[in-house]
């Protein structure tokens, strides 16, 4: 069913919007360019020996005094800014998909479980909802981070940096999908069809997945778009904040971090390309979600 | 009414009870107190001696308790990496927390307000049309690029108002304001607008979806057929009951303030309470996380309580309800 509406209807609004259009071909060229930054950068920002310091602060290429080989310009350690970037982006958005996922299937399960259970179990599931609906994501996320350090001990959270980033962005965007979920529980549960089912004795997990699941996948994909675009601004916050990830293995907010320091100084470079790319990243995302809300929700048309 | 007040009372207590349980884990299970307080040299015996003083070895809810009845008394102890006192440098930070998000959330209403009842009442305008697309972008930048950009614009380029720290301030008291001083007021602009920048688009947005819900409903459809004045219709009947809601705006954009006050202090080197939150995790200051958690919560409950309250004051259907 949904391939059907995708194909038929989906296909025809999205030729007529020429800002949904525009923000998937934004989308697919970055994270094409992110998915295959080892084959398409130019070095490897990683390997030491790939920069020297002879290289250090060149403009980008449409700048005087720039060097071809740096199509963005350098850092002060003469990395290629255009491989950082690509990286960079790399890090960011595998540490969002990764956590989007997590989240996802965390918040289907536990929203399906308690809209099927009720009783006690619904009860105290949405109760812990509420509590982090209060709480802003950025909040848990540092929360989150602050106990993990104070639980393992130094050398291991280093080792573990990335997960740890990342369960604290999904334990903190689980709560959408646990509402959806749930509220549409409650409106299939009584359909003929739901009680045929129950009576042909199925077992309850069939029939949460074979089908109550599949007439949420609309609001769910919907969810799922906006959380991408939050769990990579809550990445980037978290970088540049210095929680996130060290300034070995950057990613797009540890690079704006770094590129803070030359804000006062003639090497914009540093700073505002990235800048520019995460935005760009983030609306691009944001613009496909809107679409698809209007694309599930028709009488917002 | 007194019984409504009470309910709400007694339901707060037990969310703050609920709290200062999970803040006390956090700073009872969350890495050893003993080996964050003492050194290498510190010999295992002297060790035992300090946990059994400091009552570490009683039982858990005895120390609960201890630990409640300590909070209660405003004794939070002390930081594991300052050594300082919690309460005397919950003390000095506060009250900038506290001035930059009330600026900032000044700046969401009186901005935010009039934009969403604009853009409700003229969806298909140009300028509506503008507004709505500023507030995508608005929500997809993230709050320190705002910082960032605010900066480079009004403090590099410009040079028009500081970008660091709280500039001039006065001490009234133990409270260090900076609302008296030109200087103050200049440091403020920048942190604030940036902490209020985000807010607004979310204000305006909820004010934007009441209004036009509210123009949707029958006692609007029949004023319009009595031939009231579209001015009366709009400005009397439809934002009278828009402003309902705007008191639960505040509270819901209290946490928004208080999370990104954080990002904002750190852009800004923003002597608050978020900047110390961030040091402590930094730092693993399980106190001083521990003790955040708690003041957090306490203004979040108060502030929801006082929402509460006012809805019963101004919306005369609660109170019929509640008497019948």
């Amino acid at each position: 069913m949904l391939t059907r509406l995708v194909q038929s209807e989906g296909i025809w609004l999205f030729t007529r919007s020429p800002a949904a259009m525009l923000a998937a071909v934004v989308t697919i060229v970055i994270v094409t360019g992110a998915l295959f930054a080892p084959w398409i950068a130019p070095t490897d920002p990683y390997d030491l020996s790939s920069f020297s310091l002879i290289d250090g602060l060149l403009p980008p290429a449409w700048e005087e005094g720039a060097d071809p080989r740096f199509l963005l310009g350098t850092d002060d350690q003469g990395r290629d800014l255009l491989s950082s970037i690509l990286y960079g982006a790399r890090l960011s958005l595998g540490i969002a998909a990764v956590a989007m996922a997590v989240a996802l299937v965390l918040g289907v399960s536990l929203g399906l479980a308690a809209g099927y259970l009720g009783g006690r179990f619904d009860a105290v599931v949405m109760r812990i909802a509420d509590v982090q609906l209060a709480l802003p994501a950025i909040l848990t996320a540092l929360l989150i981070d602050g106990i993990s350090r104070g639980i393992l001990p130094a050398a291991l959270h280093d080792d573990l940096r990335l997960a740890v980033i990342t369960l604290a962005i999904a334990l903190s965007l689980w709560v959408n999908f646990a509402r959806t979920a749930r509220a549409s529980v409650f409106v299939e549960r009584n359909k003929d069809y739901v009680s045929a089912a129950i009576m042909m004795g199925q077992h309850p997990v069939r029939i949460m997945l074979r089908h109550i699941l599949p007439n949420i996948v609309g609001p769910l994909l919907v969810i799922a778009t906006v959380d991408l675009a939050s769990a990579i601004l809550l990445e980037a916050t978290l970088s540049f904040l210095g929680v996130g990830l060290p300034a070995d293995s950057p990613s797009l907010g540890t690079l704006i971090r770094i590129g803070m320091q030359y804000l006062l100084s003639g090497e914009w470079w540093i700073l505002w390309i990235p800048t520019v790319f995460l935005v760009v990243l983030v609306v691009a995302i944001n613009l496909l979600g809107d679409f698809l809300r209007d694309l599930f929700n028709p009488s917002l048309r | 009414m007194a019984r409504f007040i009470l309910k709400r009372l007694v339901q707060s207590i037990f969310v703050m009870l609920a709290v200062a349980f999970l803040a006390f884990s956090l700073f009872r299970f969350v890495g050893d107190p003993i080996s964050q307080m003492t050194g290498v040299e510190t010999s295992v015996e002297d060790q035992e001696r300090l946990r059994e003083e400091l009552g570490l070895n009683d039982p858990f809810v005895v120390q609960f308790i201890r630990f409640t009845g300590d909070i209660l008394r405003g004794d939070f102890g002390y930081s594991f990496r300052t050594r300082e006192p919690i309460d005397e440098m919950l003390l000095t930070r506060l009250p900038a927390t506290l001035e930059l998000g009330t600026v900032a959330l000044m700046i969401s209403l009186v901005a935010g307000i009039p934009a969403g009842v604009y853009t409700a009442l003229r969806p298909r305008g140009i300028f509506s049309q503008s507004i709505l697309i500023g507030t995508l972008i608005g929500v997809s930048i993230p709050t320190f690029v705002i910082g960032i950009l605010l900066i480079f614009l009004f403090g590099v380029q410009l040079g028009w108002l500081p970008t660091y720290g709280r500039g001039g301030t006065v001490e009234i008291g133990w409270w260090r304001s900076s609302f008296l001083t030109v200087e103050g007021w200049r440091s403020l602009v920048l942190p604030a607008l940036t902490l209020g920048l985000f807010q607004l688009t979310l204000t305006m947005r909820l004010v934007r979806a009441q209004m036009m819900e509210v123009m949707r409903t029958d006692h609007i459809r029949f004023a319009i057929a009595r031939g009231v004045p579209w001015r009366s219709i709009r400005y009397r009947h439809a934002l009278a009951n828009t402003m309902i809601p705007v008191i639960t705006i505040i509270g819901l954009q209290f946490g928004g303030v208080i999370a990104f006050s954080i990002v904002t202090e750190s852009v800004f080197q923003w002597p608050g309470m978020g900047l110390l939150f961030l040091e402590s995790i930094r730092f693993v200051d399980i106190p001083v996380m521990s003790v955040y958690l708690v003041v957090i919560a306490f203004f979040f409950v108060l502030i929801n309580l006082l929402v509460d309250l006012l809805y019963f004051a101004i919306d005369p259907r609660l109170r019929v309800r509640e008497s019948a």
